[in-house]
């Protein structure tokens, strides 16, 4: 009988047999196998951004800044923080923004990363308490936050109330804001993968899998996280301020429950803990809810009936699936 | 009388009031998460939805109140269990995806509501009676007596279920250590989704005893959700004890910052009592259990 199960054998290419990050090239196609995967993306979004339509620029360039959001809530879950309230960091980036324009009249090229850095800044420090809990303690607490402000913004009055603050400067034109919105999402790529491999990420990713031993082995635990909630807010809070600046708005739906989706949904439809993965999936869910926009609050269901379908059917991601297709061959034996 | 005191009969009652209500919504989701682990972010939605089942058996359909009732009830229940049966069953230990799943399926209950239309006057569920009763100088209706009466009756009911049944050692055979409970024999599978269900009808009891004060709306769910983690984060999550210290704690301050200070701000309060309370005792007030481990 068991000669008629067949296994699936999987096999890396010859160039994967060397370590992850050093590789022994000898011929351009090797050159071509690594750089491919890599410059393919970026060529298909600029191409994508010069290409398409004005209405559809402007889906795709939303799009690219929920990626940051994606990819900050991936970097922030491989440091073993699980935030169901990414809307927190965004809101507290695009109010910071907002009044810096609306009340000082700062201009934008300094409210932005004045906000980027502040929003961060006042993020972690308001997350701080929370810091000690771990797993789901720590998302019950970040859902509750961003849900319970919206409440006191909107009974208190502050910050412009449940109108907002309008009449804030905007990007002085379309491409201005595509040329920062494309290069951010790039950037914050690049950067947290580079982030996530160097010495000082590893730290970050073996608090996930077990800060007991990122504790004995001499490494304050709680002033890591700080860092990484640092890092991970101020991405988001420059969401915020872009956002800001772009609807030349802020109002309390900055908090909204869509922003904490979003990222998770992006980064669960990609592939957890892979940052590319995030990326890839915000850029097939943006297009995807601005098609179902018309249905107003169905949108919601949308995100989260394919965050259930591809949390139990397909926990592994787009990216990681896409990933090991490319990296290895498969043989039946 | 003096002013100052029917003043402070009010806050006393309304508190009461305020503080019951509080820890029946906390309850189930405790309940859940003590026996089993398993938070069920879904709760929102399953009040909502048990709301609206119960709102649609009295009176779309008329049947006679303790029908309706049971059937909101029960059908609560069986969809806890479906949820562990097929959802949380596959994704045991992996607790990032046990989060989001549950977190997803509220939502799309919730959301799915809120596509159908569910707002407004017409979803309300009727109060038992209209009537009010005047106790030391302050009016409560009776719908709000009835509530407090419920809840002590529900939590004395739970304390010996669990405390004289055989269902209720095997729950908390499971709640101390599922791998031993499963060597003498328990399913710890089964007593999960008994857990979830369980859960799930104690939710459902808590929106058909709280929702006849006000309509029926999906941004409740929401509210329910934070309200009740609000109330676990504070009171320890595991310690029923806890919970109701918590509301109490939460519900009293509540009415007294509406009273004297600003109603607008009653909804700071959970907030700023659950921050404080990670500040100074991480595991919350009661939650001592497994402390070093699991939350800090």
């Amino acid at each position: 009988m068991t000669d008629f199960i067949k296994r699936k054998e999987r096999i890396d290419r010859g160039i994967k047999a060397c370590t992850d990050d050093i590789y022994c090239l000898s011929s351009l196609r090797e050159i071509a196998y690594l750089l491919i995967p890599r410059l393919l993306p970026v060529l298909v979004v600029a191409l994508l951004l010069l290409l398409l339509p004005l209405y559809w620029k402007k889906v795709m360039l939303i799009a690219l800044i929920m990626a940051i959001m994606a990819m900050s809530w991936d970097f922030m879950t491989s440091c073993g923080l699980v935030s169901l309230g990414q809307a927190l960091f965004f809101a507290i980036g695009a109010y910071f923004s907002g009044s810096l324009n609306h009340y000082v009249g700062l201009p934008l090229c300094i409210s932005i990363p004045v906000a980027t850095v502040g929003g961060g800044l006042l993020s972690t420090a308001l997350i701080f308490p929370a810091l000690r809990l771990r797993g789901m303690y720590f998302s019950m607490v970040t859902l509750i936050i961003p849900l319970m402000l919206m409440r006191v913004i909107e009974a208190t009055k502050i910050l412009g109330g449940t109108e907002g603050m309008s009449a804030i400067s905007a990007f002085p034109g379309v491409w201005s804001s595509i040329g920062v919105g494309t290069i951010a999402a790039v950037a914050t790529l690049v950067f947290l993968r580079r982030l996530v491999c160097s010495d000082y990420g590893l730290v970050f990713i073996a608090m996930k899998d077990n800060d007991n031993a990122v504790e004995a082995s001499g490494f304050n635990t709680l002033w890591f996280k700080v860092q990484a909630i640092f890092i991970g807010s101020a991405l988001c809070s420059f969401c915020g301020a872009f956002m800001t600046h772009y609807h030349m708005s802020v109002g309390m739906s900055a908090f909204a429950l869509d922003l904490s989706i979003f990222p998770l949904a992006a980064s669960i439809v990609g592939g957890i803990g892979t940052l590319t993965g995030a990326f890839l999936g915000a850029m097939i869910l943006g297009p995807l809810s601005e098609a179902v926009r018309a249905f107003g609050s169905f949108r919601v269901v949308t995100y989260s009936a394919l965050l259930l379908f591809f949390v139990v059917a397909v926990p592994e991601g787009i990216f990681p699936y896409l990933k090991r297709k490319y990296e290895q061959t498969e043989r039946w034996s | 009388m003096p002013v100052g005191d029917e003043e402070s009969t009010a806050m006393i009652t309304y508190g009461l009031v305020n503080s019951v209500v509080l820890a029946l919504i906390a309850l189930g989701f405790s309940i859940t998460f003590g026996i089993s682990r398993v938070a069920n972010f879904a709760y929102g939605g399953i009040y909502i939805l048990s709301g609206v089942i119960g709102w649609f058996f009295l009176v779309k359909l008329g049947f006679p109140y303790p029908l309706a009732a049971t059937v909101s009830v029960a059908s609560a229940g069986l969809l806890g269990a479906l949820i562990y049966r097929f959802l949380l069953q596959r994704l045991r230990g992996l607790e990032l995806s046990e989060v989001i799943s549950t977190f997803a399926l509220g939502l799309i209950i919730l959301e799915t509501l809120r596509t159908m239309g569910v707002m407004g006057f017409d979803y309300r569920l009727p109060p038992f009676s209209r009537g009010s009763v005047e106790i030391l100088g302050t009016y409560v209706s009776v719908q709000r007596l009835v509530i407090i009466a419920s809840g002590a009756i529900l939590l004395i009911l739970l304390h010996l279920f669990v405390h004289n049944t055989k269902i209720g050692l095997a729950f908390r055979g499971v709640a101390q250590d599922d791998h031993t409970a499963f060597t003498v024999g328990i399913n710890p599978d089964k007593i999960s989704m008994l857990s979830l269900a369980l859960g799930s009808m104690v939710c459902s009891v808590a929106a058909l005893l709280i929702l006849p004060l006000g309509t029926i709306s999906v941004d409740a769910g929401y509210d329910i959700l934070l309200k009740a983690l609000a109330v676990c984060i504070v009171g320890g999550l595991e310690s029923t004890t806890g919970i109701v210290l918590a509301s109490f704690i939460i519900g009293y301050t509540e009415v007294f910052t509406a009273m004297y200070i600003s109603s607008s701000l009653t909804i700071v309060v959970p907030l700023f009592c659950m921050l404080a309370i990670l500040l100074v005792r991480p595991s919350g007030l009661f939650g001592k259990h497994k402390e070093l481990e699991e939350r800090i």
